[in-house]
């Protein structure tokens, strides 16, 4: 140990401040990539699931609609699109 | 088939805050428009260091006008969002064929324009004053004229820009439009910057940015929307 | 005698691998880096010339020397995705870019912090800290760029391009910074200069060295991955694997 006491390890030799500054604001930087990185993971990984249950909805509208235009006679066959 | 749309009483509080809130959330999307003109404030003032030197004499006595001139330059790249893409899908028509007043309107979008930007370079404008050396009693100076500063450049701006939306490449157009309108603000906030850096009182000079602030708060949204109705036509 | 590499072109392989290895190198990454910064803070001398603020030095120098070999990592996955065009590299240099900005930022701060006892004043403009500014600004600018394209593809190609633009020009952007510093004025001793050290300061140094280097490699790892699944969210592999991911949080809300 390179310090008598607590207060001498706080002090850094009257060079606290800056010492202090640097690691804290380090630590302040890292930490705030590391939540940063593992959040953005999480984050792409809701996004997918999102986009995943919203095209397959899409897919169970389309064919819902395609069933009931198979009942009722349409002069066209194209795939009509519900406009929400 | 469409309602038509009665003309609820909106209150002019409630169409201000609805308007800003819709550009903010819209510059909260697009992360880019905040960054880059401040990304573009801090690399310009970098350049001259290099490109005059790094004494700290010299720099210490032009950095006012260093500083001040990016804050020009930044906001006036970041004007161009300000109408273009509610020019663009035609939401800008909408808004000045509302039955709400076009002065809350503009002065909404206005207001968000210098949240958006003029907020972050009075932010980060102390630590750029440390890059170059700047003058330590000159510090309460800097943030002050910037404060009462930067919303004018938005206000002028946004008349520069009203009046150039529809036009093609009305980019550089803009600049020769609206920098002479930022002169008197750049004079008087270096010259209370520098009279700081003697010691010596500089409300003169602010109370005259303020007067610039007052004037243009009350004035510039009508000539905003009279140049708005212009562009649209 | 690449051949072992191969598998790895494959996006689900090179997830799954970083996966099993991020475990280790977070725990590595904890055990040199709480050892290496003990023991710069309370352990290691103080310098006799500098006194205790010499303790930046441990944090300052690791994280000048990672920000550019970051920028040189970057730089060779941009090669290597435009010559073998080979796409996981550009996730990499997307991965690997933010964690180079922030070691560049730390670098900064901390020299400025430990120039302030030293030459007593915030900010000096010499060679070495101007190029590092410089650095930041390049590392930004790949950031910029890459999220201003919608399609990720299209955005790693053109980060890719400014990214060895880049590194071509940083030679020379050293070079002419340091002739521009000597033109102006020839006495500024860099005090920043490597000291010669004492073994009772190497190992601390050693230790943080390696530690933050782990920790690069760690998060890089994390967002290399995030990096895979955004642009093969298209892939049944993926498709599965988000979707097993959301029974499970599922099932652990359920639990609670």
């Amino acid at each position: 140990m390179q310090f008598e006491s607590f207060n001498a390890f706080l002090n850094m030799g009257g060079y606290g401040f800056y010492v202090w500054l640097s690691f804290g604001v380090s630590a302040a930087l890292l930490l705030a990539l590391i939540f940063s990185s593992i959040s953005g993971h999480k984050q792409v990984i809701k996004n997918i699931a999102m986009h995943q249950q919203r095209t397959d909805k899409l897919r169970q509208a389309r064919r819902k609609n395609k069933k009931s235009n198979a009942h009722t006679p349409t002069d066209t066959n194209t795939d009509t699109e519900v406009a929400q | 088939m469409n309602k038509p749309m009665l003309t609820t009483h909106l209150s002019y509080r409630t169409v201000f805050s609805l308007v800003l809130k819709r550009d903010l959330t819209i510059a909260m999307r697009h992360k880019d428009d905040i960054i880059n003109p401040l990304l573009f404030f801090v690399i310009v003032v970098t350049l001259f260091p290099l490109g005059i030197g790094p004494e700290a004499q010299i720099l210490s006595r032009i950095a006012p006008g260093i500083i001040w001139v990016a804050a020009l330059l930044a906001t006036l790249l970041s004007l161009d969002r300000l109408f273009k893409s509610d020019h663009s899908d035609g939401s800008l028509e909408q808004m000045l064929l509302s039955p709400h007043p076009v002065f809350i309107l503009v002065l909404a979008k206005i207001v968000a324009h210098w949240l958006i930007t003029g907020l972050p370079l009075i932010l980060i404008a102390p630590l750029l004053a440390v890059l170059l050396h700047l003058n330590e009693q000159s510090y309460g100076a800097l943030m002050l004229t910037l404060l009462l500063g930067t919303p004018v450049l938005s206000l002028l701006g946004a008349i520069g820009v009203a009046l150039t939306v529809g036009i093609k490449k009305g980019g550089v157009l803009l600049s020769l439009l609206v920098l002479p309108l930022y002169i008197p603000v750049l004079i008087f906030a270096t010259s209370a910057i520098d009279t700081a850096a003697l010691g010596l009182p500089y409300n003169g000079q602010l109370a005259i940015i303020a007067a610039l602030f007052f004037g243009s708060l009350t004035l510039a949204p009508f000539a905003v929307g009279a140049a708005l109705k212009v562009s649209t036509n | 005698m690449w051949k072992w590499l191969h598998p790895y072109a494959n996006p689900e392989i090179s997830y799954h691998f970083a996966g099993k290895i991020l475990p280790w190198l977070t725990a590595l990454t904890i055990v040199f880096l709480s050892i290496g910064i003990l023991w710069a803070l309370a352990f290691a001398p103080a310098d006799y010339q500098q006194g205790d603020s010499f303790r930046i030095f441990y944090l300052h120098v690791p994280a000048a020397s990672l920000s550019m070999g970051i920028y040189l990592g970057m730089a060779i996955a941009a090669f290597t995705s435009m010559v073998w065009q080979f796409k996981l590299a550009d996730a990499s240099a997307a991965a690997m870019a933010p964690v180079g900005a922030v070691f560049t930022a730390i670098a900064l701060i901390t020299g400025a912090a430990w120039g302030k006892p030293m030459w007593g004043t915030w900010w000096i403009w010499d060679a070495r800290l101007t190029s590092e500014l410089i650095l930041l600004f390049l590392y930004l600018g790949v950031i910029a760029l890459h999220s201003a394209f919608e399609d990720k593809n299209l955005a790693g190609k053109a980060a890719g391009i400014l990214t060895l633009v880049g590194v071509i020009n940083l030679p020379i952007i050293k070079y002419s910074v340091e002739w521009w510093n000597t033109l102006h004025q020839g006495s500024t001793v860099s005090k920043l200069g490597k000291p010669s050290m004492s073994i009772e300061m190497l190992w601390p140094f050693l230790f943080c060295f390696i530690g933050f280097a782990l920790l690069v490699a760690t998060i890089i790892c994390i967002r290399f991955r995030s990096e895979i699944l955004a642009r093969n969210s298209v892939r049944p592999w993926v498709k599965t694997l988000v979707s097993t991911q959301l029974a499970l949080a599922q099932h652990k809300s359920m639990e609670k």
